[in-house]
């Protein structure tokens, strides 16, 4: 176990009025797992992420974490929506940025940075600026600065969100691929079922107002999984079941009978 | 046939200004000659361009941009890097913002010159009054911008260096300051015209040498020519020291002007 939320809750006040974000989160992470948390717009799955990565402070419950709190090793890093890269920073230096905050020196992390820069095969943008590269290109920079700082836990939070679908299928894989040689706890945030169920070894389906945990799904597809997964008849079996749970709220939300 | 025209019209903007201003002048050169503007109060520009290389020759101008130019210097780098440290720090940190913030904003519309006469009681009619109240002209615009650079940073900048566990000095070295970069040159760019606008006035007041006494001598003694030679020299330090900054500021901040030019 990585570490486990016991009744997390949290709630803030927003135009007076008061909103539960979350409401009594309760669930246990294993090592090295890939786990989806999977919803609707506004369920609250951000803020649970923002709360695992000490972000943000829970109004209740709590995270008992079982990895070891050494110094000089991340408990997480988290990979955000997007602009989480640093514009003033070469790709390099902002590859090295999570060996920097840990005290590694200039030249070491640099020589760090170039080798991993350079087997995902981004070596034509090693000094490039973030602003010269595609939205792709930037999300891969900050899936590697990420994975090369070496947490324990790797926090994604929609990562590929804003990017096109045809873009978004090649860096799905391009992850997993990472993930096979770096492996990691990862907690990925996603509104996306089927990205959700392509990635994860484990879903927790939310619901929002308040957000909770409806389901955990254990997905059953093999290692290493690819594009062509996709068309697996449990794919679309698990899709159709989570999308059955979901489609009431959305319905709701857009103020749609059904 | 558009598409030529609208080439023609390309090709002819750059050059624009300059005919603007080269026609004028010799509307202005003609008139002063013709008699029809006062050659007293408006000599022509040849005589004005002659009387300022004079001045360069007979080392009349030197003292006095000299004068001007290191109370400049002295009094930007006093009330500029304070202006600095309080805006970043203010940007940084929404207790500090709070307890000085309505301060800034009681003291800043206060026209800088009229404390002058203040400034002389407390610093004596020296050098220093001088550079205080030039100091004061370079200190607000700078906090302001800084202020500004720092709170216009995306705020999942602060996530990143929290969540990887950056040091507060990091976070203050690695994005407080390099992110705020832009908005501080735009600070550094203004500062140094308000510096230069007082110092050209409190040497109209009191001094005994730089830029705004030839301006005031030249007014007493009515040789105009002085006085546009004077305005001449003042333009063309503000101009070339705000290029100066410009490409000092895409030097070290080659993203943003790179941002701003994709813009356009």
């Amino acid at each position: 176990m990585v570490f486990e939320c016991i009744e997390l809750s949290k709630s803030y006040v927003s135009r007076g009025a008061e909103v539960t974000a979350l409401q009594s989160v309760d669930f246990t992470v294993r090592e090295q797992e890939f786990v989806c948390i999977v919803g609707p717009s506004g369920c609250g799955k951000t803020t649970l992420l923002k709360i695992i990565a000490g972000l943000i402070e829970p109004t209740s419950g709590k995270i008992v974490f079982s990895i070891p709190q050494s110094n000089g090793h991340l408990r997480s890093a988290m990979v955000f929506q997007e602009q989480g890269l640093f514009p003033w920073m070469s790709v390099q230096d902002n590859v090295a940025f999570g060996l920097e905050t840990q005290g590694i020196s200039l030249a070491e992390r640099r020589e760090l940075a170039s080798d991993f820069i350079v087997k995902v095969g981004l070596a034509g943008f090693m000094h490039s600026f973030p602003h010269e590269l595609s939205g792709g290109m930037r999300q891969r920079v900050a899936i590697l600065r990420a994975f090369l700082a070496n947490p324990h836990i790797l926090l994604m939070d929609e990562p590929f969100g804003a990017l096109d679908s045809q873009t978004r299928l090649v860096m799905q894989e391009e992850l997993l691929r990472i993930w096979r040689d770096h492996r990691k706890t990862v907690i990925y945030v996603t509104h996306d079922i089927e990205e959700a169920i392509l990635l994860g070894d484990r879903l927790l389906v939310m619901s929002g107002r308040p957000g909770r945990i409806r389901q955990e799904i254990n997905i059953p597809l093999e290692r290493p999984r690819h594009l062509a997964n996709r068309d697996h008849p449990e794919v679309a079996e698990i899709r159709w079941h989570i999308w059955k749970m979901l489609e009431d709220e959305v319905r709701k939300d857009l103020s749609i009978l059904s | 046939m558009r598409m030529t025209g609208e080439r023609l019209w390309l090709r002819l903007e750059p050059w624009l200004p300059i005919l603007i201003v080269g026609l004028g002048l010799i509307g202005w050169e003609t008139a002063s000659r013709a008699g029809l503007l006062s050659p007293l109060f408006f000599p022509p520009p040849t005589k004005i361009l002659n009387t300022l290389l004079q001045m360069i020759i007979n080392g009349k101008l030197l003292p006095h941009l000299s004068a001007t130019l290191s109370r400049l210097a002295i009094g930007f780098s006093i009330g500029g890097l304070s202006g600095l440290v309080l805006g970043l720090g203010m940007g940084w940190s929404p207790r500090l913002r709070t307890v000085v913030d309505p301060l800034i904003a009681a003291l800043h519309p206060i026209p800088k010159i009229a404390i002058f006469p203040l400034i002389m009681i407390i610093f004596g009619i020296g050098e220093a009054s001088k550079v205080v109240a030039i100091a004061i002209a370079a200190f607000f615009p700078m906090l302001i911008n800084c202020m500004s650079g720092v709170r216009q940073l995306n705020p999942v900048y602060f996530e990143v260096t929290e969540n990887y566990g950056a040091s507060a000095w990091k976070t203050f070295s690695r994005v407080v300051f390099p992110g705020s970069l832009p908005s501080i040159f735009t600070g550094v760019r203004l500062a140094v015209n308000m510096a230069m606008v007082i110092a050209i006035a409190v040497e109209l007041l009191a001094a005994k040498e730089g830029l705004g006494v030839i301006i005031w001598f030249s007014w007493q003694t009515l040789r105009i020519e002085e006085l546009y030679a004077s305005l001449i020299v003042i333009g063309v330090l503000g101009f070339g020291i705000n290029l100066a900054i410009q490409s000092i500021s895409r030097k070290l901040a080659p993203w943003q002007v790179e941002q701003s030019e994709r813009q356009e």
